[in-house]
Formats: C-alpha cells, structure tokens, sequence
C-alpha cells in the first residue's frame, strides 16, 4: 500500500491551477554555474549549435560583452539579434525578437537590469514576457547574481553584486543544469601566493556547493511537481525532510537544536509541529508560545494541527508531506511500555520514516 | 622507487548512464595530453557510443587483461601492465564495477588504489546508486537493488568530485535517439529505470551527495590559519550507536547509521550482543547472520565489538552509558501484533531503558508500487 487518499495541499493546488494556465506555452532552461568561466557560456551556445544544426530556428537574444575566442566561434554560426539603443545604453530588444518569433532564443547573462526607458525593469522579466508569449528560452545564470544569495555570497567573495535573479524565477524553469567543475588547482606558488590560493578555492568550493544546493532545491520543486500531477503522494525521499513533534513540556533546545544540525548537514527542510490540546493551562500556553518561537528563530517552518487523535494527526501530516524523520520526545510515564503509549503507536503507525525519540 | 606521492583521484558523478561522464573524462584526458602530461586509458567500457568512441582518438589505451573462469574468458582492466607503463594519469570507466572472479582484487576501485599508491593520477567515473549508504533509498526510487557499491569512505577519498549533469529530459531524448542503448533495450528502459521521476529523483541524490563531498572537502581547509566558520555549528559532538542482531533489516540499519554519522561528522559504533547462558545460546543461523553484519560494517569503517550478557537491552544501554553514546540507532522489530499480553520487545525495551538518550528507529525504505 503505497499510494494513499489526502488532502491536496496550498501549494499543489496553486501549482495545478498554474499548469492548467493556457498562456504558458514556452519553456524555460537555465545553466546555472558557481563562477565565471565554469563554462556554463560554452555549454549553452554549443547547445544552441546543435539546435541550429538540427533544423530549429535559433537566436542569441543577448551575449555578455566580452567573449572569449572560443565562444565567438559558436556564435559566428548563429543568428545573434542587434541589442536595441537607448540614450547610449543597449539592452536587449524584446519587442523585436517577438516579432521575428524565433522558436528558441539563447540569453547568456539573465541578471542583468535594464538601463530606464526599457520596457521591463530586469532580464528576467524579459525572458519571463519570451517564455509567456511562447518561445523557448535558454539562459545563464551565475550563483552570484541570485537575490536570497547575495547576502551570503558577498561574504564569501567580498564583492557586492547588483543586478540579480530572485529564487522564484530560478525555480520557475521547466529545466535546470549545473555546469560544474572543481575549482583549479593552485600551482605552486610562494607562501603567501599559495595561502591566497587555497583561500580563493575554498571560497570556490562554497560557492559551487551552493549552487549544487540551489539546483538539487529546483530539482527537488520539479519532482513535486511532477508527483503531485500524476497523483502520487508517496515522498521518494531525496531530500531530507525533519518533523519535530512538540509539546509545552518538549525539551526543544535539544530537539530542534539536533533537527537544526541534521536538516543543514543534509541540506533538509525543517519543520515543527504542535497538535492543539483541547484544555491548556495559562503555564503550558506560555511555554508552548515560547517553544514555537524558538523554532522560529532556528528557521523551522511552523505547523498547528488539528485532530481528536495526535498520533494520527501527526503522522498524516507527515505522509503528505513526504517526511522523513520524525522527532518526538520520550514518553513521561514511568509505567512499563503501555500498549496504548502514544509513542508506541507512533512508531507502528510511521513506516517509511525514522522516528528520533529524545529525552525529555 | 624515490619518494612516492599518492596519485590523486577525480571522479566524475552522475545520476544515470548517458549523462557524459565518460565523455567528459576522455575530453580532460585529451587537454592534459595537451599540457605534455603522459595519459593512458587503462579501462573504457564502449557501449558502441559512437560520439564517445571518438574521443579515445589520440589516446594510448593498455590493452586489457583476459581472464580465464569456469571455461569462460573475461576481460578486465591490467592494472600491472598499467603499473609496468607507469603513466601520470591513467582513465579507468566504471569505478563501482565487480572484478571477474579470480582477479587478484575483488572490485575496481581497490585496483585503483594500487594505482594511486604508485603515484599515477586516475580519473573515474560513477552513477550516484552505486553508493553504498543510498543502496535503501535507491531501492526506494527506482526498485532496483543494486549490488555493486562502492562504501562511502572511498568515495571521501577523491580528491575531486565533478557532477556530469544533464536534464532528465534532454537524457531520455538522447535514449531515443538512440545515441545510448541499442533500439531493442531502449523501450524497456524507458519503462523501468529511465522513467522522467525516476530520474529526477536520482539526480536530486547526486546533486545533493556531490554538495555533501564538497562540503566535506572544504571543512579540510579550515583547519587552516584563517578559520572561517561559515556552515559549523558548536553544538555538542555526537556518538552513535547501532544494534547488531540477525534481523536482516540490520543492513539497512548499518548504511542509515552510516550515513547520518557521516553527515554529522560522529563517531559510530556497532555493536552485537552474545547471550552468556547456554541456553540462550543463538542458533548457528542467527550468529552467521551477526557475523556477516559485523564484517559488513567494518567494510563501512565502522568500529565494531561483541559483547557479552544475557539481557541484551540493558547490555546495549549499559555500554552505550558507559561509552558516552548519544545517539542510539535501531531497526523495527520484526513485525508482531499490537495485543497487550505479548511480552516487551527488544525495541521497547531499550526505549524504556535509554530515556536519557536519542533513540532512532530506521525505517525500511519501501519502492514505490506502480
């Protein structure tokens, strides 16, 4: 028994209101990359070249200014658009390019702010209207340049980045691929060059897990997706996905402080639940509020549940939501391992998941 | 032999055959040739992919070994020929793959090793289920149990993890196109392994394990002069702990345990309990079964002990306290009905017992019926 009837969540229903969506008739692939000149460029335009070359009607909508020789000799084969002018500044011409109607347009660079006077404020927005109006958009991205990153980036590398790509638009591709590469070797160098060095290709090292992260997230939202279309509600589990069960008396610095650890380890999702309990006193009422707001601050998304059962209102939540460890205090009563234990029962009813049973 | 430097090893990760993983490793084989550096192919598995047959073009290959067995002959990599070239970098394809029966070691990437221990840089590729600790979740997406696996402690010791990434989509249009099994297997994979899910699925576990390695390799840095904590946390240093017993789910058991230990850069312990009574005695079954967990887990680097005691629960817990375990991980028991009048299980038991401690119940991954 491995398909079960729920409840469809928000978040599936938004997603199937937006596939049933007519005007969706593009697509949207992005190379994403963790640097400059992982090659995530060469990978897209030799892609663009076998299109071509098999018939389809390509364009390059918009290139980065300097290019190395190698990639000029990809685009020498290709049809690359005239950008558009405007007082002095160039950006790419939408309007033309929608009415030339390519069947696949190729941008390189898609965090890019357009100079005023342009029709949409960034790139993305651009390719976004591209994709709307029915072509095939292929485009670049650097990690770099995505806006919930940057923050976390600029740390990193010290440098401060302005135009950017939000998340949601990353998430929004029909297709995603990582260029990777590991960063290169430092050669020998003196000292101080070679401590440069190894710095620099920590910092490389970083940013590339990051973007291996992202891609894995993206892929993680297809896979939803994907599932949730065909009716599946089992998790396949490729992402770790932490439940804490708690209670006014959990011990929740040890709980969540544990799901924190494991749920970053793992890259995971974390999440925190509480079942209302009908007759609470003013005590219980204040640690619990004190509880969720510490699972708050450690980044947990927060659940009140509802059902005259807790054992079965938290394992059903954790089934539609593909969980896959479940974090739940020791029981407080002394007597022996009662059949009617709440934990007992939790851990018959909860197959598929690990359940992590703390102290209290 | 003047000091010897250990080779170094890069490995070229993917989620499925055909993503390019060969492909990409004989094109950076043919840029270090470029550089003067001495390049063999020590082993390439062809598949009749044209595209990457073509790339060998330019490059020496050492011609494989054969191998006689049960009146068959096989070939495999020779890796004392390669040792008698004694190149600077050597290819080897397929490093999960099993040795024929008979070979001087059992699995490639103990060949490998050999190699790497005489100073030759290797570059080798992988598909992401052949990693021991996802075998359960592998299991999980695709239904396919797989056999050959490389243990998790050999794939930390790559020096370089690349992911070959492509899109599930574009992978199943080169399978039609033929470009990656014969026509007559296409169908059938297309129906089993190669499913869109299936894929997407896979390719999630290696996005996120090839961060995971990453991850690992930078923590290395930062022993360095310049700390920088970007991703440690100070929390307390775990200790885990996994029962060894003759349930066959114990497997299981051992790769999740592993495999959280790893992430959680813990200790992890195994530990089976020899009941001192004669009476108690286990069946010759149920102790080949324990022996051959025990040895499993020590194939996975885990440290292992027998103890003795009757009372196998308030054994396990004694030690656990005495060891500073924080963390014990168990299998379910075998299934038994909830009816109040049977006696405590193992399971509950230890959970009665450790309410000091993380007990973590592993739970069997099931695939998906379809």
């Amino acid at each position: 028994m491995n398909r079960e009837m729920r409840r469809k969540t928000p978040d599936e229903l938004l997603s199937e209101i937006q596939a049933e969506e007519p005007e969706q008739k593009g697509h949207l692939k992005i190379f994403l990359g963790y640097a400059s000149g992982v090659g995530k460029s060469f990978r897209m335009l030799d892609e663009a070249r076998r299109r071509h070359e098999r018939g389809q009607d390509v364009i390059v909508g918009a290139v980065q200014a300097k290019v190395s020789p190698e990639i000029q000799r990809l685009l020498n084969k290709l049809e690359v658009f005239p950008l558009k002018k405007h007082r002095d500044c160039m950006s790419m011409d939408i309007e033309a390019i929608k009415s030339r109607r390519p069947a696949v347009c190729i941008i390189d660079g898609l965090a890019f702010n357009n100079p005023p006077g342009f029709r949409n404020r960034t790139r993305w927005q651009d390719v976004q209207e591209l994709v709307r109006f029915g072509i095939k958009v292929i485009g670049s991205v650097n990690i770099q340049y995505v806006e919930e990153l940057r923050d976390q980036v600029e740390k990193i590398t010290g440098k401060h980045v302005t135009d950017t790509v939000p998340i949601s638009f990353i998430k929004s591709a029909d297709e995603i691929e990582i260029v990777d590469a590991p960063p290169e070797e430092p050669i020998e160098r003196s000292p101080e060059e070679q401590a440069d060095a190894e710095k620099r290709q920590q910092q490389l090292s970083i940013l590339r897990e990051m973007a291996l992260v992202l891609a894995a997230d993206v892929v993680d939202h297809q896979l939803s997706d994907y599932l949730s279309k065909h009716g599946i509600t089992q998790s396949y589990g490729a992402q770790e996905r932490i439940l804490v069960c708690i209670t006014p008396r959990a011990n929740v610095e040890e709980m969540i402080g544990t799901a924190r650890k494991i749920a970053d380890r793992f890259h995971g999702e974390l999440t925190v639940a509480y079942v209302r309990q009908p007759e609470m006193s003013a005590a219980d009422y204040a640690a619990l509020e004190e509880k969720l707001a510490r699972a708050k601050s450690a980044g947990a998304q927060i659940e009140i549940l509802d059902g005259e059962d807790p054992v079965d209102c938290l394992v059903d939540f954790a089934k539609s939501r593909g969980i896959t460890q479940l974090f739940i205090g020791h029981t407080q009563s002394s007597r022996n391992w009662p059949w009617s234990d709440p934990v007992e029962k939790l851990i018959r009813r909860s197959q598929g998941m690990d359940v992590r049973i703390f102290p209290q | 032999m003047s000091e010897t430097h250990r080779g170094k090893l890069k490995l070229y990760i993917g989620y499925a055959a055909g993503v390019g993983k060969t492909y990409k490793m004989l094109e950076e084989a043919m840029a270090q040739k470029l550089q003067g550096i001495d390049v063999v192919i020590g082993y390439f598995e062809p598949h009749g992919r044209k595209d990457t047959i073509e790339k060998t073009e330019g490059l020496e290959i050492i011609p494989r070994a054969i191998i006689p067995y049960r009146g068959s002959v096989f070939e495999d990599m020779d890796t004392d020929a390669i040792l008698a070239r004694r190149p600077q970098l050597c290819l080897v394809d397929e490093f999960a793959h099993t040795n024929v029966p008979g070979s001087p070691r059992a699995k490639r990437w103990e060949d490998i090793e050999i190699l790497r221990n005489a100073g030759i840089d290797v570059l080798t590729t992988m598909n992401i289920q052949h990693l021991e600790s996802l075998n359960d979740q592998v299991w999980q997406i695709t239904g396919i149990r797989v056999r050959e696996t490389v243990p998790d402690w050999v794939l930390q010791q790559a020096d370089d993890i690349v992911i070959i990434d492509l899109s599930p989509r574009a992978l199943i249009h080169r399978l039609e196109r033929g470009v990656i099994y014969d026509r007559e297997k296409v169908e059938r994979a297309l129906q089993n392994f190669f499913r869109e899910s299936t894929l997407v699925a896979l390719r999630e576990l290696a996005l996120r394990e090839t961060a995971h390695e990453i991850e690992h390799r930078v923590i290395k840095y930062e022993v360095g002069p310049e700390p920088e904590k970007l991703y440690r946390d100070q929390s307390k240093n775990h200790k885990i702990l996994l029962l060894v017993t003759e349930n066959p789910k114990t497997a299981m058991l051992i790769r999740r345990a592993k495999r959280v230990s790893d992430y959680l850069e813990a200790e992890c312990f195994a530990v089976a309990v020899n009941p001192e009574t004669k009476s108690r005695r286990l069946a010759d079954a149920d102790r080949e079964a324990i022996a051959r967990h025990l040895n499993f887990a020590r194939n996975m680097r885990i440290e292992t002990r027998i103890l003795n005691g009757d009372d196998v629960a308030q054994t396990l817990v004694d030690f656990a306290r005495r060891n500073q375990i924080t963390q014990i991980f168990l299998s379910r028991n075998r299934e038994r009905p909830a009816i109040p009048l049977l006696p405590e299980g193992l399971l509950q038991k230890i959970v009665r017992l450790a309410k000091d401690m993380q007990i973590v119940i592993v739970s069997e991954r099931q695939p998906m019926a379809d």
